[in-house]
C-alpha cells in the first residue's frame, strides 16, 4: 500500500469530499493561495477557485458562526480555525449556536459543519500556539470532536466528518502533519466512535490519542525489550467514546494507563478513567494512571516545553508503577 | 516641530538596532538556535519609533506578535530581549514567552501576544485604568491591519470613545495578514476611515517616515492627554521579510517589495539627517558599528545564558504572596 504524509491524508479527503458533493466548501484564514498554516488545503484553491476554497480576514468568530449558518442553510462547510489556541474566539458560535441550535430547535434542523483546526506541543510556539484544548469541545452536548493519529485514520475520519450532519471539531496534530502512514488508493470511511487497537499486548492498556499514540506505540516497543506487553488502545474519535473497546481491554489486562497532552485537571483522560471506574471496576487489580500534562501555560523554552507534556519516559515509568 | 539634535540620533539609533537586532534574529532562526518563529519587524522601524517618541517614560503600550521593535522602542534591553527569545532563564519572561510574548511591564510595555487582536481590549482597559485612577498617563496600541478584522477591535474602539478613554489606535497597515491581501480581507482601503464607525479622529500617516508618524501620534497624544478621547491612526507601511519563520512570499510579487524598499524608514531617515547636517557619514559610521557590537554581545549573552530550571515548571502559575 502506498505511504502519504497526515496533512496528504487529509488533503486528499477534503478534495474527495468536494468532488463528490458540491455544497462542501472551505473557508479559513490562508486556506486559499497559500494552502493553509500546515499546507492541508494545498492545491485545492487551484483545482476548486475562489468560490468554494476562501480565505477569510482574521474573524474566528464570523468563520465559526457563518459555518454554522451556512450549515442550517443547505451548505456543507469545512471551517478551518489555524489553531485550537484561537478557537477561544470561536467558542460562542461553536458552544452557544452550531452545537445546540438543533436541540433547542426542537430537533428542527440540523448544523452539518466540520471545523478543523491543530494543537499540541513540539514547536517552540509557547502558549497560545500550542494548547490541547479538547476537554472544552468533549464537555459541550451537541458537537463531536475527533481526534486522529495516523494517515489513514484522518482521511477516513474527516470524510466521514464531512458526511455527518452534526457539527464536528476536528483536531489534528502539528507533529503529526509531517508523519507518514499507511493509505489505499481506494475509497473508504471510518465510522465515528470506534477506537482502534494499534498495537496488542496483554500486561498493561493504554488508552491514548492524537500525537500520545506514537508515544505509546514507542513506549510499548521499549518495553517489549524488558518482556513487558502494552496493548495500545487509539480512542480516535473522543466524542463519541468507544468505551466498549476499552473496557474489553482493560477487562483483559487488568491495568490501564491513560496518555494526553492536554492538562490533567478536567480533561479527557479524567473522563476516561472515571468512566473505566464506573463500569469496569472490578476488572482493575491497580489504580488508574494518567500521564498528562502538568497544570501550566505551555512554556516556549524547549526544556520547559518537554518538561510540561508526556514523554515516552514517563509512560514507561508509569507502566512499570502500574505493574509494580 | 523642531526636534533636537540629539532625539534625532536616537531615533536613528533605535531604528537602527531594531533593524540589526531582527537581522540577527533572522540568522539565528536559520540556524535553529531560536526555536519556534519570530515575526520580524523589519521595514516597519518607523513606526515603533515615532509612534513610542511621542509618548513619555511612564506612558503605556500594548504589542502584538510582531513586537521586538515596539519593545526596543519603549527601552527594551538587547540581552533580555535576545535571552528571552532563546528560551533562556535571563530573558524578559524566563524563556517562558518567547518571541510572541515579550513583556517589560516595568518599562510600560504591557506586552506582546500570540492572539492576534488579542491586544486592543487590553490596551482599551489599561486606559480605562489611567482615566479612573486620575493619572494623565496614555496608552499606545499597536496592531495590524489584519487585526483590524477581529471583533476586539471594533468592541474595543466603541468603548473607548464612549468613555473617552486615552488610548491610541496604531494601526500598522503592511498590506498583509499573513498570506491575505487588504484588498481581499477589508471592506475598506484605508482603516483609518473606521474611526468614523466610532465618533473617533481617523489619520492616515506614512508609515516609512519616522517623523510623521511622531507628528500625528503627538497629536492624538495631546487630545487623549486632556481628556478628549481617543484616536485611530493608519500607518501605512510594509513588512521586508516574510511573515514569519520559512514563508515564500507567493501571495507577493518582488517588484512590489522592490518598490517599498525605495522609501526605506532607515536609510531615508539617515539620508535626511546627511543632508541637513545633522549627522556625517562617520558619526553613522560609529553608531552602526557600536550597535552591531552591542547585537552581538547580546547574542553571545543570550546563548551563554542558562536554561530555565524544570523546576520552576509551575512557578507563577498563580501568584502565592
Ligand atoms: C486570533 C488569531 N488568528 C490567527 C492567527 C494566526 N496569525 C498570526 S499573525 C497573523 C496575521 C496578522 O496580520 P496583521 O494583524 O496584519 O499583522 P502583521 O503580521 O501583518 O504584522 C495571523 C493570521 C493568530 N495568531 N491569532
Ligand atoms: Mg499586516
Amino acid at each position: 500500500m502506498r505511504e502519504i504524509f497526515y496533512w496528504q491524508a487529509l488533503n486528499e479527503a477534503l478534495r474527495e469530499e468536494m468532488k463528490r458533493d458540491e455544497h462542501v466548501f472551505i473557508m479559513g484564514e490562508d486556506v486559499g493561495p497559500y494552502g493553509g498554516a500546515y499546507g492541508v488545503t494545498r492545491g485545492l484553491y487551484k483545482e476548486f477557485g475562489d468560490e468554494r476554497v476562501r480565505d477569510t480576514a482574521i474573524s474566528e468568530a464570523a468563520i465559526a458562526g457563518a459555518a454554522a449558518g451556512a450549515a442550517m442553510t443547505g451548505m456543507r462547510p469545512v471551517a478551518e480555525i489555524m489553531s485550537i489556541d484561537f478557537s477561544t474566539i470561536a467558542m460562542d458560535q461553536l458552544v452557544n449556536i452550531a452545537a445546540k441550535n438543533r436541540y433547542m430547535f426542537g430537533g428542527k434542523t440540523t448544523v452539518p459543519m466540520v471545523m478543523r483546526t491543530q494543537g499540541g506541543t513540539g514547536r517552540g510556539v509557547a502558549g497560545h500556539h500550542s494548547q490541547s484544548l479538547e476537554a472544552w469541545f468533549v464537555h459541550v452536548p451537541g458537537l463531536y470532536v475527533i481526534m486522529p493519529s495516523t494517515s489513514y485514520d484522518a482521511k477516513g475520519l474527516l470524510k466521514t466528518a464531512i458526511r455527518d450532519d452534526n457539527p464536528v471539531i476536528f483536531i489534528e496534530h502539528k507533529m503529526l502533519y509531517m508523519t507518514k502512514g499507511n493509505v489505499p488508493e481506494e475509497e473508504y470511511t471510518i465510522p465515528l466512535g470506534r477506537a482502534d487497537i494499534k498495537r496488542k499486548g496483554n500486561d498493561v492498556t493504554v488508552v491514548a490519542y492524537s500525537r500520545m499514540v506514537l508515544l505509546a506505540l514507542e513506549a510499548a516497543g521499549e518495553l517489549e525489550k524488558e518482556g513487558i506487553s502494552l496493548e495500545v488502545i487509539d480512542v480516535r474519535t473522543l466524542k463519541p467514546l468507544d468505551m466498549d473497546m476499552i473496557l474489553d481491554s482493560v477487562r483483559k489486562t487488568n491495568r490501564v494507563i491513560i496518555v494526553s497532552e492536554a492538562c490533567k485537571t478536567g480533561g479527557v483522560a479524567g473522563e476516561i478513567a472515571a468512566q473505566i471506574a464506573e463500569k469496569g471496576f472490578d476488572y482493575l487489580d491497580a489504580p488508574i494512571i494518567r500521564v498528562a500534562a502538568a497544570d501550566v501555560p505551555i512554556p516556549m523554552s524547549p526544556v520547559l516545553e518537554k518538561a510540561a507534556v508526556p514523554s515516552v519516559e514517563k509512560i514507561i515509568e508509569a507502566v512499570k508503577k502500574v505493574i509494580s | 516641530m523642531v526636534e533636537k539634535k540629539e532625539d534625532l540620533i536616537n531615533y536613528l539609533e533605535t531604528m537602527l538596532k531594531i533593524r540589526y537586532f531582527e537581522e540577527k534574529v533572522s540568522e539565528l532562526l536559520g540556524k535553529d538556535l531560536i526555536k519556534g518563529t519570530s515575526h520580524i519587524y523589519i521595514g516597519e522601524e518607523s513606526v515603533a519609533v515615532g509612534a513610542i517618541a511621542a509618548i513619555r517614560e511612564d506612558d503605556y503600550i500594548a504589542s502584538t506578535h510582531r513586537g521586538h521593535g515596539h519593545c526596543l522602542a519603549k527601552g527594551g534591553e538587547l540581552k533580555k530581549m535576545m535571552a528571552e527569545l532563546c528560551g533562556r532563564a535571563t530573558g524578559y519572561c524566563k524563556g517562558r514567552g518567547g518571541s510572541m510574548h515579550i513583556a517589560d511591564v516595568a518599562k510600560g510595555n504591557l506586552g506582546a501576544t500570540g492572539i492576534v487582536g488579542s491586544n486592543i481590549p487590553v490596551a482599551t482597559g489599561a486606559a480605562l485604568s489611567m482615566k479612573m485612577q486620575k493619572m494623565d498617563r496614555v496608552v499606545l496600541c499597536f496592531f495590524g491591519d489584519g487585526a483590524s478584522n477581529t471583533g476586539g477591535f471594533h468592541e474595543s474602539l466603541n468603548m473607548a470613545s464612549v468613555w473617552k478613554l486615552p488610548v491610541i489606535y496604531i494601526c500598522e497597515n503592511n498590506l498583509y495578514g499573513m498570506s491575505v491581501s487588504v484588498k481581499r480581507a477589508l471592506s475598506v482601503t484605508d482603516i483609518a476611515v473606521r474611526a468614523v464607525s466610532y465618533n473617533m479622529p481617523g489619520e492616515i500617516v506614512d508609515g516609512m517616515n519616522v517623523l510623521e508618524v511622531k507628528e500625528v501620534v503627538a497629536k492624538a497624544v495631546r487630545r487623549a492627554r486632556k481628556g478628549d478621547g481617543p484616536s485611530l491612526i493608519e500607518c501605512k507601511t510594509y513588512r521586508y521579510y516574510g511573515h514569519s519563520r520559512s514563508d515564500p512570499r507567493v501571495y507577493r510579487t518582488r517588484e512590489e517589495e522592490a518598490e517599498w524598499k525605495k522609501k526605506d524608514p532607515v536609510e531615508s531617515f539617515k539620508k535626511k539627517l546627511l543632508e541637513e547636517d545633522v549627522v556625517t557619514e562617520e558619526e553613522i559610521d560609529n553608531l552602526e558599528e557600536s550597535i552591531q557590537q552591542e547585537v552581538n554581545e547580546a547574542t553571545e549573552y543570550a546563548l551563554s545564558s542558562p536554561w530555565p530550571s524544570v523546576d520552576e515548571l509551575t512557578c507563577d502559575v498563580f501568584f502565592t504572596g
